[in-house]
């Protein structure tokens, strides 16, 4: 490092950044933790057969599955283009 | 009634193996019949770490297949009393370890230690969920590091749905934070996670921070487990958290940067 270098260096907080990466990541691995291996699989497939109809993108459709007591709910929200 | 308490991580290279020695050397000069058992099948470290390692006979496969017995495969420690290691095989078949088995030798060791110290290999393979099932406690240790972070938190999400306690609906696995690796100056300059922020994204107990030290390093070269060295950082730091362990209310130290005294930045230190 050149000694101009040194008034030129903005200090970044890269602590911070990987503070909010880690959150982010984390709770998005959080709510597919417990879902069943086949839901990936289930959601393209229903990707697929929504696409013979309308077309959407991969991220318009998300299947989720919660457990309620002794039953459980399978989740489905699609996205429409207008 | 012996506790089992797994010590564990997802990510390697974060200081499992040294805590596991340290861990169960401080339980056992507190006076508790402590025995540790390596679960790195294949590889094989913990010996090494506490200086036994010319002295394995017999490992943790050779008892549960029968081929010894516990009272022969055990080696005691020899710098404290009260500590037994049982080390891991150097097989290459990672399928070696059998639920049944483990769950077999830990039940005859239940009978006569108080604490049995489970040191898990790295990942989520087999050895890893075989040395976590059967836990009482978790001791997660985790590096002030993005992946390491991540990687304890897929290891609790494990715990709580993968080992003995969660399948049978019992109370919960207890977790507990170890913060290795940590440099309080490289946190102040916004380097490295805070301690607080590894807590706040994990969501656990904290149970004690390691900080960043060369006397780490220095006693595993000589076989040494670093809470011995009662004289550096990282041994004061692990003795802390066996009190902790033990119910003990103690205020964490290392987390700000320590100042060198005059003489220490003379003479060294």
């Amino acid at each position: 490092m050149s000694f101009f270098d040194y008034f030129k260096t903005k200090k970044q907080n890269t602590a911070s950044i990987a503070k909010e990466r880690l959150q982010i990541i984390v709770a998005h691995e959080r709510t597919t933790r417990n879902q069943p291996d086949y839901l990936p699989q289930l959601q393209q497939e229903l990707l697929d057969v929504i696409r013979k109809y309308v077309s959407i993108r991969e991220e318009d459709i998300q299947v989720q599955l919660d457990k309620n007591g002794n039953c459980s709910v399978l989740e489905l929200n699609v996205t429409l283009p207008e | 009634m012996a506790k089992i308490i797994v010590v564990t991580s997802g990510k390697g290279g974060v200081g499992k193996t040294t805590t596991s020695a340290s861990i169960a050397t401080g339980l056992a000069k507190r006076g508790k019949k402590t025995v540790v058992i390596d679960f790195d099948v294949g590889l094989r470290n913990l010996d090494l770490i506490m200086n036994c390692e010319r002295r394995v006979v017999y490992d943790f496969v050779n008892v549960i297949n029968g081929e010894a017995t516990l009272t022969q495969a055990l080696i005691k420690d020899k710098h404290v009393d009260n500590l037994y290691i049982l080390a891991a095989s150097q097989t290459r078949d990672k399928d070696a370890l059998t639920k049944e088995g483990v769950e077999g030798i830990l039940n005859k060791l239940a009978e006569t230690y108080d604490f049995i110290i489970c040191d898990s290999p790295a990942g989520i393979e087999h050895g890893a969920q075989m040395a976590l099932h059967f836990a009482d406690e978790a001791i997660v240790v985790t590096n002030p590091e993005v992946s390491s972070v991540r990687d304890s938190d897929r290891i609790l999400g494990i715990l709580q749905s993968k080992s003995r306690r969660a399948e049978l609906g019992m109370d919960p696995v207890g977790e507990h934070l170890l913060l290795t690796r940590y440099n309080p100056e490289r946190v102040l300059k916004g380097e490295m996670l805070a301690v607080e922020d590894v807590k706040e994204i994990l969501a656990i107990k904290l149970l004690g921070v390691i900080p960043d030290s060369q006397s780490v390093l220095n006693a595993s070269n000589q076989g040494v487990p670093v809470i011995l060295d009662e004289n550096s950082d990282a041994g004061q730091a692990y003795s802390d958290a066996v009190d902790r362990l033990l119910g003990e209310d103690k205020e964490h130290r290392f987390l700000d940067i320590q100042k060198k005294g005059f003489f220490k930045r003379m003479f060294g230190g």
